[in-house]
This record gives C-alpha cells, sequence and structure tokens, in this order.
C-alpha cells in the first residue's frame, strides 16, 4: 500500500432491481474513490440512483455486480456478523427521516450504537453526552424524538452517527426535510466535522448545500456523469475557509 | 452485548406496549393456571373417592343382596338372632323356593360364611341391617341419626371404625339383645355437646340405648358425614328397629391383603349353594371387594384427571400461539426499528435474543402468575373437591409456557434478525 488506502473504493458497481421486462437499473457501474478527509456532495435528478449507491455504501443493501472495499477491505465477501461490525464501527449513516427509535430518550438513541459496539455503561453514557455537546444538544438529552423538532432530531441523528467515531460518514438528504435555519445548522456540524480530518459523502438536491462540499458528483441514470473537485481534500471545507479568510 | 443489555432491551420493549405485555400475559396466565387447577382438582377428588372407599375398611367384602334379582323369598330366620356364629351348626336352610327367585341376605346366611372348614380365607364375618334417620334425643336435644347400624362387634374392625370413647360393645351384648349403642362425633355432639355421652341413656324411636362407646372422627367425605351413625348390636336393632327381616347386608373381612380374592371366591361359590344358584342363573347378591373397587376407580379417576389436563393444556397451548400472534405483530410494526438497529451495527444475535426474551419474559410472567393463582386458588373447595396440588404439573405446566414463549417467539424473532437492514427500513 502506497501511503494510505482511499477510505471508499467503489469498482464498476451495478445494482438491477427486479428481473426480465420490469428491471430497473438503478445503477450502472460506478466506480468512485474517496480519499481520507474528502468531503463530498452526490447530487443527480430524482431517481438517478443516488441512494442506491449511498445504502450500498453503507452496507445497507448489495450490488447486483462489481467490488467495494471500505478502508482497503472487501465488504463484498464479509458474512453477516462482520458486517455488522463494519456497519457499527465504520459507518455513520444520517437519514433524510432521522429514524431515531420511538420511545428512547435523545441519549439512549446516541448510546445505542456504542452499545452494540460493546462499550461499558458509564463510558458509553460519556462519549453519547459529548456527541450529544458537539451538535449543540447538550440541554436536550433527556427528550423523546417525538418532543425534539425535526432539526433536533437530525441533530440527534448525527450524534448517533458520530458517536462511534466511524471512518465514513453518510448522509442521505440530510436536510431534505429541514428548513433553512436548521439546515445550516446542521451543515455547520457537518464542516466542522470535516475541518477535523472526517471523511463524509451526502446526497443533496440543493446547490446551496453542495456548497459546502470539497467535491461534487453528478449522477444521472445511474452514471456518474460529472466529478468536480471545488477545494482539495487536506484543506478545510469551503465555507469555513472563506469564513477564515 | 452482554446478556444484561440484552434484557433491558427487551423489557424496555414490553413496557412500550403495556396493554398488549398485559394480555398476551394473561393468556399464558390463564392457561397455566387452569393446567394446575384443574389437575388438583382432579386429583383432589380422585383422593377423596380413595378415602371413601379406604373408609369401608382393609380386605374387606360387602356383600348385598342384589337389586336385580325377584322379591323377597325365605328371609325368615328368625330363632338365630340370639346365637352368634361361633356357635355354629345352626339349622340350614336350603332354598325352598324356586330356584329363579331370589333370596334375600340372612344371619344363616353369615353364619354359613364364618364356618372355617367352608370358608378358610375368612376372618370375620359381620351381618348388618341398617335403620335410617332414626330421631335420637337427648334430654330434650334431639338429633336426626342418618344410619343407625345393627351388627356384631367385629364390625369395628373390619368397617375400621375404631372407638375413642368408651368401649365396642361384645358377644354378650349381642346374644342378650342388650340395648348398648356406639356412637359418632357428629351425634355425640349434637346431643351431649361438651358432656361424656359413654354411660348415658338415649332414646331411639321411643327405644331407650345405653352409650357405651364415641367412634373416632373419620372426617366429612364431601357427599356424607362418616362420623354421623351409630352402631348398636344386631338383635337389639331388629328387636326394637328395623323388625327380623332380611339383612341389607354381610361383610366379611378376609385373613390378610393375599386372601381377599380367595375369600371372595368362597364367599361366592358358598352362597350360590345355599341359594341354589348354578350354571347361568345370575346371583341374586352382589359382592364388593374393597381392592378391585379401588382400581376399578383409581383407573377411572386418573382417565379423568388426564381429561381435566388435556383440557386445560389445549387452552396453554391457545395461550402459546397468542404470543406468536403479538410477537409477530410486534416485529412487523417494529421491522423500521429492526432496521434501524441493524443500520447502527445491531449483530443479528442481539436482535434475535431481544425479541426471544421478550417472548420468554411474557411467557414466563405470565407463567409465574398463573402458578401462583392456581396455588392460591387450590386453597379453596371447588365445586364439592379440595384440590391437590401435583408438583409435577407445576413444573410441567411452567416449563411448557417457557417453551411456548421460545418455540413460538423465535419464528417472528427470527424473522426480523434476518431482515437486510435495506429491506426492514423501506417496510411500510
Ligand atoms: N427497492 C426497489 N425496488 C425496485 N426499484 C427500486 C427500488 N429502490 C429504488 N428503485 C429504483 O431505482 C432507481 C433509483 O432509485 P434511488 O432511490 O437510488 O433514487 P434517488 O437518486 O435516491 O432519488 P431521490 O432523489 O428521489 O431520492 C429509481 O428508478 C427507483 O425507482
Ligand atoms: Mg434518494
Amino acid at each position: 500500500m502506497t501511503g494510505q488506502a482511499p477510505v471508499l473504493d467503489i469498482r464498476a458497481v451495478a445494482k438491477v432491481y427486479g428481473e426480465g421486462e420490469t428491471a430497473v437499473h438503478a445503477l450502472r457501474g460506478v466506480s468512485l474513490r474517496v480519499e481520507q478527509g474528502d468531503y463530498v456532495a452526490i447530487m443527480g435528478a430524482s431517481g438517478s440512483g443516488k441512494s442506491t449507491l449511498m445504502n450500498i455504501i453503507g452496507c445497507l443493501d448489495v450490488p447486483s455486480s462489481g467490488s467495494y472495499l471500505l478502508d482497503g477491505t472487501n465488504v463484498g465477501v464479509l458474512d453477516e456478523v462482520r458486517l455488522a461490525i463494519v456497519r457499527n464501527r465504520k459507518i455513520g449513516f444520517v437519514f433524510q427521516s432521522f429514524n431515531l427509535i420511538p420511545r428512547m430518550s435523545a441519549l439512549a438513541n446516541v448510546e445505542l450504537p456504542l452499545a452494540y459496539g460493546g462499550v461499558k455503561a458509564a463510558e458509553r453514557r460519556r462519549r453519547a453526552l459529548a456527541a450529544l455537546d458537539q451538535v449543540g444538544l447538550a440541554q436536550r438529552v433527556g427528550h423523546q424524538p417525538n418532543e425534539l423538532s425535526g432539526g433536533q432530531q437530525q441533530r440527534v441523528a448525527l450524534a448517533r452517527a458520530l458517536v462511534t467515531a466511524p471512518t465514513l460518514l453518510l448522509a442521505d438528504e440530510p436536510t431534505g426535510a429541514l428548513d433553512s435555519k436548521s439546515s445550516d445548522d446542521v451543515m455547520r456540524i457537518f464542516d466542522g466535522l470535516s475541518a477535523d480530518g472526517r471523511t463524509i459523502v451526502l446526497i443533496t438536491h440543493e446547490d446551496d448545500v453542495a456548497a459546502h462540499a470539497k467535491r461534487v458528483i453528478r449522477l444521472m441514470d445511474g452514471e456518474v456523469v460529472e466529478d468536480a473537485r471545488r477545494s482539495p481534500v487536506g484543506g478545510l471545507p469551503p465555507r469555513l475557509a472563506e469564513v477564515t479568510t | 452485548m452482554n446478556p444484561f443489555e440484552v434484557l433491558r432491551f427487551a423489557l424496555r420493549g414490553l413496557a412500550a406496549n403495556k396493554l398488549r405485555s398485559t394480555l398476551t400475559t394473561l393468556g399464558i396466565l390463564i392457561g397455566v393456571a387452569a393446567v394446575i387447577l384443574l389437575v388438583a382438582v382432579g386429583e383432589g377428588s380422585s383422593q377423596q373417592i380413595q378415602q371413601n372407599i379406604q373408609r369401608l375398611g382393609a380386605n374387606s367384602l360387602t356383600i348385598s343382596p342384589s337389586t336385580s334379582g325377584g322379591g323377597g323369598g325365605g328371609g325368615g330366620g328368625g330363632g338365630g338372632f340370639a346365637r352368634l356364629l361361633g356357635g355354629g351348626g345352626g339349622g340350614r336352610q336350603q332354598g325352598s323356593g324356586p330356584r329363579t327367585q331370589a333370596k334375600n341376605l340372612t344371619v344363616e346366611d353369615a353364619r354359613a360364611l364364618a364356618d372355617p372348614s367352608g370358608a378358610p380365607s375368612v376372618k370375620s364375618v359381620s351381618p348388618v341391617v341398617t335403620a335410617q334417620s332414626q330421631t335420637a334425643t337427648y334430654e330434650g336435644a334431639s338429633h336426626v341419626i342418618p344410619q343407625l347400624v345393627g351388627t356384631y362387634p367385629s364390625y369395628f374392625e373390619t368397617s375400621n371404625k375404631p372407638v375413642v370413647k368408651g368401649t365396642y360393645f361384645y358377644n354378650d351384648d349381642v346374644m342378650a339383645a342388650r340395648k348398648v349403642v356406639v356412637i359418632g362425633n357428629t351425634v355425640a355432639e349434637d346431643l351431649f355437646g361438651a358432656v361424656d355421652p359413654v354411660g348415658k341413656q338415649i332414646v331411639v324411636s321411643g327405644v331407650p340405648f345405653t352409650v357405651v362407646g364415641v367412634l373416632k372422627e373419620a372426617g366429612s367425605s364431601g357427599f356424607q358425614d362418616a362420623d354421623d351413625v351409630a352402631i348398636a348390636p344386631l338383635p337389639a336393632v331388629q328387636q326394637s328397629l328395623t323388625g327380623f327381616g332380611p339383612l341389607g347386608q354381610i361383610l366379611v373381612q378376609a385373613k390378610s391383603a393375599e386372601a381377599v380374592d380367595s375369600a371372595q371366591a368362597e364367599v361366592t361359590d358358598i352362597l350360590n349353594q345355599r341359594h341354589g344358584i348354578t350354571g347361568t342363573a345370575t346371583a341374586d347378591f352382589r359382592i364388593l371387594n374393597q381392592a378391585t373397587l379401588q382400581e376399578t376407580v383409581s383407573a377411572a379417576t386418573g382417565t379423568f384427571t388426564v381429561l381435566l389436563g388435556a383440557v386445560a393444556a389445549i387452552s396453554l397451548l391457545v395461550g402459546g400461539i397468542g404470543i406468536t400472534n403479538i410477537m409477530l405483530v410486534t416485529v412487523t410494526e417494529r421491522t423500521r426499528e429492526i432496521g434501524i438497529r441493524k443500520a447502527i451495527g445491531a449483530p443479528r444475535g442481539a436482535i434475535l435474543g431481544q425479541f426471544l426474551v421478550e417472548a420468554t419474559v411474557l411467557s414466563l410472567v405470565g407463567g409465574l402468575l398463573g402458578v401462583l393463582i392456581a396455588v392460591i386458588g387450590a386453597q379453596f373447595t371447588i365445586a364439592g373437591v379440595k384440590p391437590v396440588l401435583v408438583p409435577l404439573s407445576i413444573v410441567l405446566a411452567l416449563a411448557v409456557s417457557v417453551v411456548i414463549g421460545l418455540f413460538f417467539g423465535s419464528y417472528p424473532a427470527n424473522r426480523a434478525a434476518k431482515l437486510r437492514p435495506i429491506e426492514a427500513l423501506r417496510f411500510e
């Protein structure tokens, strides 16, 4: 290995839903490398295969063909037990619809990945509280999801995704259900994480949101049609760079 | 994920839907309680019947006239009343009537049975007459004795009725037709209260009897009060109350438990001969063998208990299906949640464990509460029967309820754990 293996190395990944006449080719051979510390926005029309790609990257779904290396490991050959560990340790996933577990406090939701990862209760609590503090929700730890606003719920979800310090932070339209104020809050957190060196891949429809990323990839009909770098991998994300200069 | 964590998740899952959890628990509770309680009632009634049979006395044969026979034939035989069986050869009355005519049991029959040469297995023979519903009075107190028995002293041993206060009556009393009586505990309490009845004189249907003893308490048997009796010498009862008609019963005691069957054979032979019953003619008497009766009845009550248990087991099964149903609904309803949990890295074992533990906790709590309720319920008399808890039924019902939880819970739990995260997340 020369230097560092890319965090994400996707090779000719295709995904076909259904078969025969009704088969839908959601991805038609996508290849993509994402280096450590990159901040990638994936854009594209509705139905272009963004979510499909994201679910495969997040190990929630399996590709029909092609291979996928996460942190140098071929994920396609892992069994269910190892996959669970990969999802737990290496990936943090943020959904458009928050996907918090109902009737569990914000703290318990954030602790959950640590619990599945076998972290001891005291340590778990400490890290969960730190993560909630990082997203600015230290005052709301005892609230259940239905007692929180959409923006707050998404921030809890973000805390849950980053509490395990994953190699890769994935977000499928994280601001899709939020107003512009909440969107800004959430994106500011992503920017901060990127500045700390975390690798982030997010999907968005909004140019405003994409403007936060260092690199923008455009999908169309299951293929990559554009791959534009806005700022270097090693540097600060564009918006933070603007503020500081 | 340690087991404690899994348990915590499971309990939280159950608490999230209290009503549903309660109803499911109720299903199992009723099933388990029904199994234990019904088996206990079955066992209780079975033991009660056994006890009643044992009251007939050990190694005893009860001979009574067969109701299928014709009307009263050569009853008579009055002269024999004052003579005791040991006196030997009284005039043998061979059947003088037509063979088809049923004969009653007589004192002569009893005497013949007591002959050691004809019936070597027989230890003692007690002829019995019974006067029903006799009113006894003592100094203004009055009590109706449902059964006043006239018999010989051997009756006390054969029918297992020991005396605790005073004495039995003796052969002398029988020969002299003395008006003495041994009374049961209920009679003693009703007539005398706290006063010692021994030596006092009671009046039974206008005839004075002297109380010589009180029987040991036998306890109520559910159907009748075994202590509500009085026992007097045979001739005294015949003279004053029943008249010198046929005997109600003859009670035979065999020499030992092993000799009961041979005694029955000897008794049958002698009575067949005396009553002129040959070949295919039906006997005009009936012999009740305590041992065979016990066997028959315990077989019958055993079947009864099994039947009750089976009915209850079905309700337990229904409770189990209830658990499956609830777990299926729970899993379906929480598919998205399962998807989320898997997406953040829940291993299959943790998901499987959570739902299995949920199902097991439901059934175990239901089972334990069921045991508790059954144990409480068994303290009461149900339908005249005092239930007797069978420990095995408790263990079995509890074990079955847990197995049901595991078994019926594992299908939905497995289904949940096997889902691919994206399938679970997309589930509507
Ligand atoms: N489970 C499925 N079964 C069949 N077809 C599917 C399934 N999921 C997605 N598709 C199809 O695959 C294609 C890509 O879907 P995908 O969800 O990746 O789009 P997207 O780019 O995320 O769109 P949007 O911006 O609206 O979220 C679509 O044509 C969709 O209809
Ligand atoms: Mg999508």
